[in-house]
C-alpha cells in the first residue's frame, strides 16, 4: 500500500533508530513536523536560532557517536545551517540535515523562500540532493545515513520538495543500499602498514602524531596500549587531544601554533613520525619545509586525499584507524626510548606550561580548577584564547570528552554544542569554556537549554577583546585595536592603545542575562573564588554562567607565527 | 606543470556536472576543457577532462575526484595510449580572393572540411586533436583579422590494444 512522503520520512528515522531531532519549523517543513508530532518516541529539539541547531547537532553527535538529525525550513532556515555544515565538514561529524524545500513546479520560480541550498552547499557537504521523485525519498534517506555515519564521517544534505513530503508512494524503506561510486575503506594494506611499524621499529627517535581521526574511531583504548607497547612517546593534535590520557607518561602534549615547547621540538627532532588520523593541517606543520626534518613519516588516514597532500609522506596507509591499531598491536614490542624520553622530558623541563600566577586570577588557574573539580565530563570550547587555553590545560581521561571547533574555528559553537552534548547524555556534566565574544554569537540558545533541561556549566572568560585577533594587534599591528574591543562606543578617542580609567562600561551583564533566561550568573574576581563558583554551578540545576574577569592583556603563550617553523616559538 | 587527460565515469544525475566543476574552481585547479555525455548506459555519464598541473596536485585531483560520490571510476589517460579528437568550427569572414584559396590552402594541409562558404566568409570543420586545432588557430590568427572560433574540447578514449586500463568497470544496478 502506498504512504505519503512524509509517513515514510517518520518510518525512515525510526529505522535509523533516530530517537532526538532538532528542528526548527517553516512552511515547507510543516508537514513532516507534523508527521513527527505524532510520534512519540523521536523527541523534538526546538532550538532558538537554525546555527545554533546545527552546533547542537554537531555536538549531540560527536558527544554520542550518534549520527546527529536537523530539519530546517526552505530559504533562510536552509543557508542558515551552512557554517555548521561547514564545520561538520571540516571535523567530519556525521549530521543528516534535512531541508524542505518549495514544490517542484515552483523551483526556479524565485518562489518565497526557495534557495538552490544543494548547490550552495555542495564543496561543504560530504553528499547533497534534492528528492525530485517520491519513489526515490526512501533511498535517497537511506543513503543519506549511510553515507554520513561510514568511512570519514561528514554532514549530508537531503533538500525534500514539499509535494514530494505529501505526494503518495512505495511504503518501503529499504534495509541497505549499495552505492557504486561509494565504497568505505574497510581494510588495511597490512604490507603498507608493516613497512611503516619496520620503520618506527627501527627509529631512535621515534614518536606518535594523534589527530582527530583516533577520538572519531573511538581507538582511544587501542591506542593507549598500543603507546604501551612500544614506548613510543605520543603528541597531538588540537583534535586528537584525548586520544591517550593526557596525564599518561607518554603524552608530551599537543603540537602545532600554540602546542607546547617539548611537542614541537620532538617533531622537530624525531627521526620517525608515525601519525594517524590528521590531515597535516598548516596549524601543526607551520612552514612545511622545516617540518619534522629529519623524520621518515608514516601516515595512517582514512581519507586518501588527506594523503600526501600537505606533507610529503614516506608510508602512506590508507585505513581506518581502529584496523590499523588492531593490527600493530599484533607486531608491537617495546623500544628502547628511555634516552629519548629522558631528552623530552629536558625540553619540557626548559619551556614547560607554566602554571602561571603572576597577575591575579589567571586562565591557567581557571583550566587547574575545571580539572580538580570534575572526574566526568563533556567539555566544549569556543574559539579563540580561551579554546587555546582550554587546549592547553585541559586534562583528559577516558571519562573525559573535549569537543572544539578545530577545523573551521567557528565563533558560536562552543555553547549550542554543549547544550547538543548534554541533551545527548543527560548524566554527564556538561561544561563549556567560552568567551565573551563567542558567547554572544549562539547566546540565544540559553533559551534552549532551560526549555530542554539541559544545564551546562559556562565557564565564560572575559577580557572585554576579541582577545585572539587583539593578540595579534598587540604583537604586530602596533596596538591598533580595530574592531576588537567589545567596550568601544562612538565617542571613545581616536587611536586608544588599550584599556583605562575612562573605559565606558561593558555590556551585556552576563549576570542579568542569565537571571532573564531563568539561568544562573556568578560572577569571579579572584583566584580563591574559583573552586567554590564551580561547586555551586554543579549543584545548581538549570545552566549557569560563570563570568570570569581575567585581565585584558592575557596573552595565549608559546606560539608560532603563522608560516614560521614550529621550532620558532615564541615562549615569552 | 603539463596538460593531462582524465576520463571520468559520473552518475547522469542533477548536479554533477556542478560538483565536478565546482571542485576545480573551489581549490584553484587548472580547468583546461572539460566535456560529458551520457554512456552506453544512460544512468552513467562519461567526462573528458584536460587539467595543466604538476605531479603533486594531479594525484590529489584524482584522489578529490575518487572521493566525491557520484564520481564512478577516475581513469588516468595521461600516459596510455589513446584516440583523442576535439571539434572545433572556424569562421573566417572579409575574406578576399586570394585569402579563400589561401584557406583551401590551409584546409587541405590540416585536412579539414570547408563546410560552409559565404561572398567573403568561410566556415571550417576540423576534427583533430587539441594540439593540432591549437595550431590551426595560431595559424588562421596570423593570416586572418577577423576570424570567431567555436571549440567544443577534446573527448579522448583508451585504444583497443591497451583498453585494460579503461574498461568500464562499474558495477551495473
Amino acid at each position: 500500500m502506498d504512504i505519503t512522503g512524509k509517513k515514510l520520512f517518520v518510518k525512515a528515522l525510526l529505522e535509523e533508530g533516530v530517537d532526538t531531532v532538532f528542528a526548527y519549523p517553516g512552511g515547507m517543513v510543516t508537514d513532516i513536523l507534523d508527521e513527527l508530532y505524532r510520534t512519540e518516541s523521536i523527541d523534538m529539539i526546538l532550538p532558538r536560532h537554525e546555527q545554533g541547531l546545527i552546533h547542537e547537532a554537531e555536538g549531540y553527535a560527536k558527544s554520542t557517536g550518534r549520527v546527529g538529525v536537523c530539519i530546517v525550513t526552505s530559504g533562510p532556515g536552509a543557508t542558515n545551517i551552512m557554517t555548521g555544515l561547514a564545520d561538520a565538514h571540516y571535523d567530519n561529524i556525521p549530521l543528516v540535515c534535512f531541508t524542505g524545500q518549495v514544490p517542484l513546479n515552483l523551483i526556479g520560480n524565485d518562489a518565497f523562500q526557495e534557495v538552490d541550498i544543494v548547490g550552495m552547499t555542495r564543496s561543504i557537504t560530504k553528499y547533497g540532493v534534492t528528492v525530485r521523485d517520491r519513489k526515490d525519498l526512501g533511498r535517497i534517506i537511506k543513503m543519506a545515513f549511510y553515507i554520513a555515519r561510514t568511512g570519514k564521517p561528514g554532514p549530508v544534505l537531503i533538500d525534500i520538495p514539499k509535494d514530494i513530503q505529501l505526494a503518495s508512494g512505495p511504503a518501503e524503506y529499504p534495509e541497505s543500499v549499495a552505492i557504486r561510486g561509494y565504497k568505505p575503506n574497510e581494510s588495511v594494506h597490512v604490507g603498507q602498514l608493516k613497512k611503516g611499524y619496520k620503520l618506527l621499529k627501527g627509529a631512535k627517535r621515534p614518536l606518535f602524531l594523534l589527530g582527530g581521526g583516533i577520538n572519531i574511531a573511538r581507538a582511544n583504548e587501542k591506542m593507549q596500549k598500543l603507546v604501551e607497547q612500544t614506548r613510543v612517546p605520543v603528541v597531538t593534535t588540537i583534535m586528537g587531544k584525548g586520544a591517550i590520557p593526557t596525564d599518561h607518561p607518554y603524552y608530551i602534549g599537543n603540537s602545532g601554533m600554540h602546542g607546547k615547547y617539548a611537542a614541537n621540538i620532538a617533531v622537530s627532532k624525531c627521526d620517525v613520525l608515525f601519525s594517524i588520523g590528521t590531515r597535516f593541517n598548516d596549524r601543526i606543520t607551520g612552514d612545511l619545509n622545516e617540518f619534522a626534518p629529519h623524520a621518515k613519516i608514516v601516515h595512517v588516514d582514512i581519507d586518501t586525499a588527506a594523503i600526501s597532500r600537505n606533507v610529503v609522506v614516506d608510508v602512506p596507509i590508507v585505513a581506518d584507524a581502529n584496523l590499523a591499531i588492531d593490527k600493530l598491536l599484533e607486531w608491537a614490542e617495546p623500544q628502547k626510548t628511555d634516552k629519548w624520553m629522558a631528552q623530552i622530558a629536558e625540553w619540557d623541563k626548559e619551556n614547560p606550561l607554566e602554571m602561571r600566577r603572576d597577575k591575579g586570577m589567571t586562565p591557567q588557574m581557571i583550566m587547574e580548577q575545571i580539572n580538580a573539580a570534575f572526574d566526568e565530563a563533556i567539555i566544549t570550547t569556543d574559539v579563540g584564547q580561551h579554546q587555546m587555553w582550554a587546549t592547553q590545560y585541559i586534562e583528559l581521561t577516558s571519562k573525559k570528552q573535549f569537543i572544539t571547533s578545530g577545523g573551521l574555528g567557528t565563533m558560536g559553537f562552543g555553547f549550542p554544542a554543549a547544550v547538543g552534548a548534554k541533551i545527548g547524555n543527560r548524566e554527564k556534566p556538561v561544561i563549556c569554556i567560552s568567551g565573551d565574544g563567542g558567547m554572544q554569537m549562539n547566546i540565544q540558545e540559553m533559551a534552549t537549554s532551560i526549555v530542554q533541561d539541559a544545564p551546562v556549566i559556562v565557564c565564560l572568560l572575559n577580557n572585554y577583546y576579541l582577545g585572539m585577533v587583539r593578540q595579534m594587534q598587540q604583537l604586530w599591528y602596533g596596538k591598533r585595536y580595530a574592531v576588537t574591543c567589545l567596550r568601544r562606543r562612538r565617542d571613545c578617542p581616536e587611536g586608544c592603545k588599550g584599556p583605562n580609567e575612562n573605559c565606558p562600561p561593558y555590556v551585556p551583564d552576563f549576570l542579568k542575562l542569565a537571571e532573564s533566561y531563568g539561568a544562573k550568573g556568578i560572577r569571579v574576581f579572584k583566584e580563591e573564588e574559583i573552586a567554590p563558583a564551580l561547586a555551586e554551578a554543579k549543584n545548581n540545576s538549570v545552566t549557569t554562567i560563570i563570568e570570569f574577569m581575567i585581565a585584558t592583556d592575557e596573552l595565549v603563550l608559546p606560539m608560532v607565527k603563522g608560516g614560521n617553523p614550529m621550532s620558532e616559538m615564541i615562549l615569552k | 606543470m603539463k596538460n593531462r587527460w582524465i576520463a571520468l565515469y559520473v552518475e547522469n544525475e542533477v548536479g554533477v556536472l556542478a560538483k565536478v566543476s565546482g571542485l576545480f574552481s573551489g581549490k584553484s585547479y587548472n580547468l583546461q576543457s572539460l566535456t560529458v555525455g551520457t554512456t552506453e548506459d544512460e544512468t552513467v555519464s562519461r567526462m573528458t577532462i584536460c587539467v595543466t598541473s604538476d605531479d603533486i596536485t594531479f594525484e590529489q585531483i584524482k584522489k578529490q575526484l575518487n572521493r566525491m560520490v557520484e564520481v564512478i571510476k577516475v581513469i588516468d589517460l595521461t600516459n596510455v595510449p589513446m584516440h583523442m579528437k576535439e571539434i572545433l568550427f572556424v569562421k573566417v569572414r572579409n575574406c578576399s580572393v586570394a585569402d579563400k584559396t589561401e584557406l583551401f590552402q590551409i584546409a587541405q594541409t590540416f585536412k579539414v572540411e570547408v563546410s560552409d562558404i559565404g561572398e567573403d566568409s568561410v566556415l571550417l570543420e576540423c576534427n583533430l586533436t587539441v594540439r593540432k586545432n591549437d595550431e590551426l588557430i595560431a595559424l588562421l590568427n596570423k593570416r586572418f583579422r577577423n576570424i570567431s572560433v567555436v571549440r567544443g574540447g577534446g573527448v579522448a578514449i583508451e585504444s583497443i590494444s591497451t583498453s585494460e586500463a579503461g574498461r568500464t568497470e562499474y558495477r551495473k544496478k
